[in-house]
């Protein structure tokens, strides 16, 4: 079993050499030039109103992006798992389309209709006193649509595989909708939807092509941090750029890990390692 | 002898599998591994496919010394219990898979694919996928696929274990029927004692990685070697300081007019389908737990065997007695296990 | 994460070997239906939940989506022909492409054999790696961007520069797609039955034959699934390239890139017109990856 065992180490060192190389060098060189001069480029891009503002910016929207992608995405999640219609199949396919389109196109798709000019409602909508494009909406909606799969993806399999029993034993207890659901149906979602929040929010926190575009990324109004990294680096101010980086790699990064050490706490909810 | 185990012992960290274990198995034999789980039997087969390595000890089969030999070159079958398909192959190609290993031509292994799927009735899924078959059906697929290459030596782990009461029934004689006509040498796996007393020529009991008694299933029954077997392979009941099978008891209403009888109640009688189970409490002080009499429904009907009854019981000459040990004398149950291991 | 959704249900065995194979084909058919319809009709008030969730979906993405559709169909075939033709757009539709299946092809050998040492192999500090493949899902595509900047681009420790070349764009899409394959492949491999290659090795079959007749048929579907979900966020990756490949007209330029160069230049209806063929790749990505769950679906 010598060979066997030589082939086991070859692939192990392999595998490690190209995630150092890949990821896990290039990670920490972040973490290096963010500290160079120890916390002085981050107290100096911290003291910066524009880089403040972005961040603000950025926390709100992922915030109110999570908010809306957990309600929905629950709710649908339900819908999908326990009632049929027809026309499930290809919803529960669309549902998934906002993982493999281009971030680029959704920015393009809201333009055309919500965009000032030439656009479905935009026009209408404006006249209404309501700004999609260039404001805050629509980073958020921008947002919304890139993380809108994340909490579904976690929860359906979940649901899938709970079954009905313990819903129907609830309401032959004489248990009303609204109680089965949080007394049995969210218990029994908790780590899923857990999961899915937290991947929801390190999504939303680092979208980038799509808020481009649909902000005008306008400095101190309509400037995301992650805009504000691409701006920051174009510009020189290479320090600004990577403190910022910096914090929205540590938050993300933290969120990966959470998942990761939930998930091996709660196994039994983890997300679908095991299903398929 | 076709499989030779001598000296075998294998440790998982603290737990002892097997502890020098040695077993001769002789050709062309159905011979069934029997004990209770976690004993070591399927360790040991598993050592004997090549699928485990022993600590110390060596496997001979047909003659050869195959200890430090791979599965692969074992040239054994061997059928797991929950079938082990190979799930994107047909059932066809299932049977073909170690024929086309062996580079046999395409004729061949067609022929043979069809003579062991003819065998195992399933001829007509040839085509399908395992997944579109019942677990009966996926057992005689693993047995073909095992049986084409023509192996020295056929090992079966459990193979019934997973499949619903009826359909064990109806493989564990269609295995038999089977070894009838192919006459490999076959070493099976089970727990269940009615499995292995109706289908084995020779049964190994093995319990905590150590073989209690080898032999014929009639000779393990009437002799048992001791306490063990005699619970393991049937009912034991204790009578005075002997361990007795409850159907060998005499049992009788009347005063008896011989010596030899225990005098008792009748603390509960039962009937169960065409059998009657009676529970008595001895007289004598010598023994607390009741003795367990089971007897056909005409024997007990003359004996008007009610609760509180006075009957009298003895142990017929010739009857497989057991005599008990001096510590198991003064405890509640004699031989704690699976003693007397029926349930009302 | 890029997990596989729900698990199909499994096929039901045969009910009888007696009945005639037509009739059982449909019985199982029946069975399968059956099982699939696990949810009861709509009620009325997960009708109306059901109706806000459509109008929110479909303002936010069915809508969008379709006017992009929309707007290349009302400016025609000749407007889309001639600009997905056009030298520059074409050259960065070509370079997109062939970059995306070059590192597909790349991860699914690579991300397979990443999936294997998580599940079969056993050392100090694999908990970590786990980590390290989430970070390019979770990662924002700009950080992406300026984390592979400060190692291979100018002032890199390596002393390797491939910013602004070819090489930066295959570099960047390697780190965001890294993900897809292994946790596609990953939990797939941990539930693979160890019996079935034990029965293999019995019946002689080598490790090398084992791993190629049994393992790697079994894995087949979701190295295909994560190939797909790999590919298509390949040709859509924008964030990642902004600071790493410069864009360069005809030579680093991706499909992305061309689409807001179109927009903002107010040429709407070409943004559009490549903006489909993007996602006309992620609808054949969808349809390929709801084929292959019904493929594994009928396996069992």
């Amino acid at each position: 079993m010598g060979s066997n065992r030589a082939v086991k180490i070859t692939v192990r060192v392999i595998v490690i050499a190209y995630l150092f190389f890949l990821v896990g060098w290039p990670v920490s060189l972040v973490v290096q030039n963010t500290f160079a001069d120890g916390f002085t480029a981050l107290r100096i891009a911290l003291a910066d109103p524009s880089v403040v503002f972005s961040l603000q910016l950025t926390v709100a929207v992922a915030l109110q992006a999570v908010l809306i992608n957990t309600v929905f995405g629950v709710g649908i999640s339900l819908i999908l798992v326990r009632y049929d219609f027809p026309g499930k199949r290809l919803l529960s396919s669309l549902l998934d389309l906002p993982l493999s389109v281009s971030p680029v196109v959704v920015g393009l798709a809201l333009i055309l209709v919500y965009g000032p000019r030439d656009s479905w409602f935009g026009q209408w909508l404006t006249e209404h006193g309501i700004d999609v494009i260039f404001s805050p909406l629509g980073i958020i909606m921008a947002t919304a649509f890139i993380s809108l799969p994340l909490v579904i993806r976690e929860v359906v399999p979940v649901l899938t595989e709970r079954g009905t029993d313990e819903e129907l034993a609830a309401a032959s207890l004489g248990a009303g909708p609204v109680q089965t659901f949080w007394r049995i149906t969210l218990p029994a979602i908790k780590w899923a939807v857990v999961y899915g929040v937290v991947l929801t929010l390190a999504r939303s926190l680092g979208e980038f092509g799509a808020v481009k575009i649909v902000s005008g990324n306008l400095e101190g109004r309509t400037q995301t941090a992650t805009l504000l990294v691409e701006q920051t680096y174009q510009d020189f101010e290479q320090s600004t750029a990577y403190a910022t980086a910096f914090l929205l790699a540590a938050v993300s990064v933290a969120c990966i890990v959470v998942v990761t050490f939930l998930q091996k706490d709660h196994a039994s909810a983890g997300r679908g390692k095991g299903t398929s | 002898m076709s499989i030779e185990a001598r000296n075998v012992s294998k440790r998982f960290g603290d737990f002892v599998a097997l502890d020098d274990v040695s077993v001769s198995i002789p050709t062309g034999r159905l011979t069934a591994l029997l004990g209770p789980s976690g004993g070591g039997k399927s360790t040991l087969l598993r050592i004997i496919a090549g699928l485990e390595t022993a600590d110390s000890g060596s496997v001979h089969i047909a003659g050869d010394d195959a200890t430090s030999l791979p599965p692969q070159r074992r040239n054994v079958g061997f059928v797991f219990q929950h079938y082990a398909a190979f799930k994107h192959l047909s059932v066809a190609r299932n049977v073909a898979f170690g024929l086309e290993i062996r580079k046999t031509s395409k004729e061949e292994t067609a022929e043979r694919v069809n003579e062991l799927l003819d065998l195992v009735h399933l001829r007509q899924f040839a085509d399908r996928l395992p997944s579109q078959l019942s677990g009966g059906q996926r057992q005689r697929m693993a047995l073909a696929r095992a049986l084409a290459v023509q192996p020295r030596v056929l090992l079966l782990d459990e193979p019934f274990g997973a499949l619903d009461a009826k359909v064990r029934k109806e493989l564990r004689d269609w295995l038999r029927r089977l070894h009838d006509e192919i006459p490999v040498t076959t070493v099976f796996v089970t727990h269940d004692q009615e499995e292995a007393l109706e289908v084995a020529d020779d049964i190994v009991v093995i319990n905590e990685g150590r073989v209690e008694q080898i032999g014929s299933p009639s000779a393990l029954y009437d002799q048992p070697a001791n306490e063990f077997v005699m619970g393991f392979l049937g009912p034991a009941t204790r009578l005075g300081s002997e361990l007795v099978r409850p159907h060998d008891i005499h049992i009788v209403s009347d005063l008896p007019p011989e010596e030899g009888f225990y005098p008792g109640v009748v603390a509960r009688a039962a009937r169960v389908g065409y059998e009657v189970r009676v529970d008595v409490i001895l007289d004598d002080s010598l023994q607390s737990s009741p003795v367990h009499v089971t007897m056909s429904r005409a024997e007990a009907h003359p004996l008007k065997l009610d609760v509180g009854s006075r009957v009298w019981l003895r142990k017929p000459a010739g009857a497989t007695a057991l005599p008990l040990g001096v510590d198991a004398a003064n405890a509640p149950h004699p031989g704690a296990g699976p003693i007397a291991h029926y349930t009302i | 994460m890029p997990t596989m959704t729900s698990t199909p249900p499994n096929t039901p065995p045969a009910p009888n070997n007696h009945a005639s194979q037509r009739s059982q084909r449909q019985t199982q058919r029946r069975i399968r239906r059956a099982a699939r319809a696990t949810g009861r009709p709509l009620t009325r008030s997960s009708s109306v939940g059901l109706g806000i969730a459509m109008i929110w979906f479909s303002a936010l993405a069915l809508l969008p989506l379709s006017a992009i559709v929309l707007t290349t169909v009302e400016n025609g075939w000749e407007k889309f022909w001639g600009t997905i033709t056009a030298p520059q757009t074409l050259a960065a539709l070509t370079l997109t492409t062939s970059t995306a299946l070059l590192v597909t092809a790349f991860n699914v050998v690579m991300g397979t054999a990443i999936a294997w040492v998580l599940v079969r192999d056993k050392f100090f500090g694999k908990r970590l790696l786990e980590v390290v493949i989430d970070i390019p899902f979770a990662l924002p595509t700009i950080v992406a961007g300026l984390v592979l900047l400060s190692l291979y681009g100018p002032g890199s420790p390596l002393g390797v520069n491939i910013a602004n070349t070819r090489i930066a764009v295959g570099l960047a899409f390697l780190f965001v797609t890294l993900p897809f394959v292994v946790r596609t492949v990953q939990p797939v491999l941990a539930d693979l039955d160890k019996d079935v290659e034990e029965a293999a090795a019995s019946l002689g079959a080598s490790r090398a034959t084992i791993f190629r007749r049994i393992i790697l048929p079994s894995l087949a579907p979701a190295m295909t699934a994560g190939a797909a979900l790999s590919f298509a966020r390949g040709i859509s990756e924008y964030g990642a390239l902004v600071l790493l490949s410069g864009n360069l007209p005809m030579n680093t330029e991706v499909g992305s890139v061309r689409i807001l160069s179109y927009l903002e230049n107010g040429d709407n209806a070409a943004a559009a017109a490549v903006a489909t063929m993007l996602l006309m790749v992620s609808l054949a990505v969808i349809v390929a990856l709801d084929l292959v769950q019904r493929r594994v679906a009928r396996r069992g």
